[in-house]
């Protein structure tokens, strides 16, 4: 076994220091400093990314309820106009039907007492034809001796019968 | 490793590392014999170190080896993946890998270890990248696999053992001896658990190494063997071997994965009980 071959063994460990010890200066020196420093810069890189990312968000969402807010202010403005517009039209409305009304019952009013009147006329002239007539009829039968008075009256008794 | 099957040559054994010669020998003579019956591979032939620029320092041998030039390519992958990519905000590929890497190791540590680990970040990165490679670019055929040598996975361990061992003692003192005694344990069984405990910390290296190179090995000498039957069988009979071998580097390059990681979770398992003692 060529291993076992002890004449070989100082040449293998001498170059073994040698070459060991020079990659471990190498690496430890030269390239495990530049690829850790790689690695942090990268590491802090997405860090302050993340942070920033993240601070946007949050402004964007202050925006959003900004926005939201300003919204549902207009919006609430919007229907008290619109509350506003109807209840002042309604009550104009009102007025006016009241307005409309009120002249309308006068006027039947009016009519009313009109028609009262003419009643009560056209009643009173009732009386009197109705009193000639029984008058007239009386004369006629039985040849003019009753008196006015004594007409009306039985007229007056009769109708109220 | 695939094919190799040319002519393990035993000419090319390391020059100027003597004491090879004789294994070098029965290198060549299983080579012959396996030349003569159709199968001719090695599968051991691999795993032999040989070098490429012979270098003595001091009556020491530490000649440039293959292994040396694979541990060159592995770290010089390494860190031209994690130094050369981009670093831009937004990955690239290769940039990616590199993050995903970094961030892998990471996460393992914050979870097995704690805050208290950190400092020891970059080393059991370089642990896992290294061993990640050296395992991964054994996968490519003709290539040599560091891992798969005993003393190089036994040299990782015994240092992540002996850092382990120290740091335990440098931030708890002598209380660091406290972890070989188990709480809530009689006192009658507590001699026999002291033991066990002493023992089984004391096999840290040796399991840790073994894991990684038994595992390297193992499957490398399997995959040669199966190639070789292909070579073997022909066009004819070569078919199932090779199907099998398809299936079975795609398990190599699992395995390969699993055991860097593996050697990583445990020394940050060994590194936590130094720095956070739980019992």
């Amino acid at each position: 076994m060529p291993q076992l071959d002890f004449s070989t063994f100082p040449p293998q460990l001498i170059w073994l220091a040698i070459v060991f010890f020079g990659l471990y200066l190498v690496l430890s020196r030269l390239a495990l400093p530049q690829i850790s420093g790689v690695l942090e810069q990268r590491r802090d890189r997405i860090a302050a990314d993340l942070d920033e990312a993240a601070r946007l968000k949050e402004e964007s969402e202050k925006a959003l309820a900004g926005y939201e807010a300003a919204l549902a202010e207009a919006k609430a403005k919007a229907h008290a106009i619109a509350q506003e517009t109807r209840d002042k039209l309604n009550a104009e409305t009102d007025r006016q039907r009241a307005e409309v009304e009120a002249k309308l019952a006068k006027k039947t009013a009016d009519a009313e007492a009109r028609i009262a009147e003419a009643r009560d006329a056209a009643m009173a002239q009732i009386k009197e034809v109705a009193g000639d007539t029984t008058g007239a009829i009386v004369t006629q039968l039985i040849g003019g001796r009753t008196t006015k008075a004594k007409i009306t009256k039985a007229v007056n008794e009769a109708m109220k019968g | 490793m695939a094919s190799e099957e040319g002519t393990p040559e035993a000419g090319t054994e390391a020059p100027g590392t003597g004491a090879q010669a004789p294994e070098t020998g029965t290198h060549a003579v299983d080579a012959g014999a396996h030349d003569g019956g159709g199968l001719a591979v090695d599968p051991m032939h691999q795993f032999e170190v040989h070098a490429l620029i012979p270098i003595k320092l001091g009556g020491l041998d530490a000649s440039f080896t293959n292994a040396s030039l694979w541990m060159v390519i592995a770290a010089g992958l390494v860190a031209l993946l994690l130094l050369t990519g981009s670093k831009k905000l937004v990955p690239g590929r290769l940039q990616s890998v590199g993050e995903m890497a970094y961030e892998f190791i990471s996460n393992l540590m914050r979870d097995v270890v704690g805050e208290k680990g950190r400092p020891f970040f970059p080393f059991i990165f370089t642990l896992f990248m290294f061993i990640l490679a050296c395992n991964m670019l054994g996968m490519v055929p003709y290539s040599f696999t560091v891992t798969s040598h005993i003393i190089v996975t036994f040299a990782m361990a015994m240092a992540v053992f002996i850092g382990v061992t120290v740091l335990g003692f440098v931030q708890h003192g002598i209380g660091y001896l406290k972890l070989f005694v188990p709480s809530g344990i009689p006192m009658v069984m507590l001699p026999l658990l002291v033991v066990i405990e002493v023992i089984s910390y004391l096999t840290r290296p040796v399991s840790l190494s073994v894991r990684l190179f038994a595992n390297m090995m193992a499957g490398h000498t399997m995959l040669k063997v199966f190639a070789g039957f292909v070579v073997g069988l022909g066009v004819l009979g070569g078919w199932m071997p090779l199907a099998f071998m398809v299936a079975f580097t795609g398990l190599e390059i699992l395995v390969a994965f699993l055991q860097a990681y593996v050697f990583a979770v445990l020394t940050c398992i060994y590194l936590n009980d130094a720095l956070n003692m739980h019992h």
